[in-house]
């Protein structure tokens, strides 16, 4: 006796399932929430960043590389340029 | 409003856009009125707030309609960056609460993710003129040529509006804030983040006291989070709290200091075959709001409303579909991220209707009593000022009629995740990405 009649929610899973195969096992768990509790997190050296800041006058700064994906070496790069890191899925333990 | 013989709907009062450059910092991201309605405050991505006032209707302009018109602009928060954990600190609003007013000013609580303001609103419609020591231009005279004094006298001026912020509460919280609530006892308000909840004295800045931890000694265990939180209307000593699992945690303050243990906790039961990886997820509640009796309270989870009578914790005593038919859709919606937004809830000053927000620039009213609802859009080419606002219609599947819509059609980019109601008129307040709708229901 099948049971012809699957409810769409299921009919979606089951979709999902199939484009990410990987997708872990606990739904809605852990994953989801520590990247919900790390919003917002980006890496960059706040002292390149104080320093463009204040606009250094005696030092001529090189001029910032023309495509915005290159924020090393020449640019002096601020948190607006810099792309979200992609949180870990492994808290570190010093996180508050 | 839901439709009748007489011709009678909501008719568009006012709509303000919030522009410039295309930026994400015009798009709203909080709206309420104070507790008269005279006020409605909106705060917005960018950080700040813009408040409206409703025109008096008086003799004296017998064609203003009552329309709510700026009153103040001023930037609530900046963006923060947080050094020591390399945080960015958004400058966007989350919540904006009003105080009772208890003189000639209007105070409001702001909060962005880190930190609650508290800003005084008031009006200076008065300069004093004829000072002794300086004179109109504000320069200083010379001391020794004043060979009389006078008295400074207090001379009309065009109304000036000030918003100064009078308190700053700040590094309360790790988390980020996603409610604030002022309490019935007008002296302390609470702050929830994602793990915590504080309460704190509308006077004291330098402490806050924690009243909830829901934060694991292992992080690795961590399974659910703090969604929003409210404080009983009339009760000082209770407050509720909801989580991403889909429960309701009533607490009262006066059982212990520290309230991880819940008085009540509401949770529909599942049914367990039904349950999908999708589950939980839609099952998060987005935000949580008491009826102004103080006896019910409403949840907002992704696809439904539910009212909850406070005795009966066991289950929902009426549960309303908002758009039941994204639950084909939800795996695009998983991928496009839309599954996780948070739409807010309100009730109307009688606690008789409510209404919510959804895709598309629609959103959806429900008449507790007769059983009815219906679904507008809120915009532009949909607000003539003076044609009340026709109800839309979803085609679930099938032939599509005229004026309706198919589900596949929806922009979902256009969320109405915000909406008001007036404390005691049936004038809503709703927030469509960047434009503000105010919309009243007249009787023609």
């Amino acid at each position: 006796m099948e049971d012809k009649v699957t409810s769409p929610e299921k009919a979606e899973e089951a979709k999902l399932k199939a484009r990410y195969p990987h997708l872990g096992q606990k739904p809605g768990g852990s994953d989801f929430l520590r990247k919900r509790l790390q919003k917002g997190q980006k890496y960059f050296d706040s002292g390149d960043y104080n320093m463009a800041k204040a606009k250094m006058k005696n030092k001529q700064l090189p001029t910032a590389a023309p495509e915005k994906t290159e924020v090393t070496g020449d640019h002096i790069p601020t948190p607006q340029d810099l792309p979200q890191r992609k949180p870990s899925l492994v808290t570190s333990k010093l996180a508050g | 409003m839901f439709s009748g013989p007489r011709q009678r709907g909501l008719r568009l009062l006012t709509h303000a856009e919030w522009c410039g450059v295309p930026s994400e910092a015009d798009i709203i991201s909080t709206v309420e009125f104070n507790y008269s309605g005279d006020l409605l405050a909106t705060g917005d991505k960018g950080g700040r707030v813009v408040i409206f006032q409703r025109e008096q209707e008086s003799k004296s302009r017998p064609h203003s309609r009552g329309e709510y018109n700026v009153y103040s602009t001023f930037q609530s928060h900046e963006p923060e960056f947080d050094y020591l954990k390399s945080l960015e600190i958004e400058e966007k609003i989350n919540k904006i609460r009003w105080l009772p007013q208890q003189n000639a000013a209007h105070f409001l609580l702001s909060t962005n993710d880190k930190t609650i303001k508290l800003w005084k609103i008031s009006e200076r419609d008065k300069r004093a003129e004829g000072y002794n020591l300086k004179d109109e231009d504000g320069r200083l005279r010379d001391p020794f040529r004043i060979t009389a004094l006078r008295v400074p006298i207090l001379k009309p001026m065009d109304l000036m509006v000030e918003a100064s912020p009078r308190r700053i509460f700040a590094n309360a919280h790790t988390y980020h804030i996603n409610s604030i609530s002022v309490n019935s006892d007008h002296e302390t308000y609470l702050s929830a983040d994602d793990l915590r909840i504080n309460l704190w004295h509308l006077e004291i800045t330098d402490r806050s006291f924690n009243i909830v931890d829901i934060k694991p000694a292992n992080m690795e265990e961590l399974t659910e989070v703090i969604t929003a939180a409210e404080f009983h209307p009339h009760q000082c000593n209770v407050f509720v709290y909801s989580s991403s699992k889909g429960t309701i945690r009533l607490c009262d303050m006066r059982s212990s200091a520290l309230c991880d243990r819940h008085s009540k906790f509401f949770e529909e039961p599942e049914d367990p075959s039904s349950r999908s990886f999708f589950s939980e997820i839609i099952s998060s509640i987005s935000d949580v709001k008491f009826s102004h009796s103080g006896r019910y309270m409403m949840t907002r989870d992704y696809l439904s409303v539910k009212v909850w009578d406070l005795n009966m914790e066991s289950r929902p005593v009426e549960t309303h579909q908002v758009h039941e038919y994204l639950r084909s859709k939800l795996c695009s919606l998983y991928e496009n991220d839309c599954i996780f937004d948070k739409f807010e809830c309100c009730w109307n000053g009688s606690d008789s209707a409510i209404m919510t927000g959804s895709y598309n620039n629609f959103f959806r009213m429900f008449d507790r009593n007769t059983r009815r609802d219906v679904t507008l859009e809120a915009s532009r080419e949909n607000s003539k000022p003076r044609a009340s606002l026709k109800p839309r219609k979803v085609c679930t599947g099938g032939k599509r009629k005229k004026d309706e819509i198919s589900v596949d059609s929806l922009d979902f980019n256009k969320k109405i995740l915000h909406t008001a109601w007036h404390p005691m008129e049936n004038i809503i307040a709703v927030a469509a990405t960047n434009n503000l709708y105010i919309f009243q229901d007249k009787i023609n």
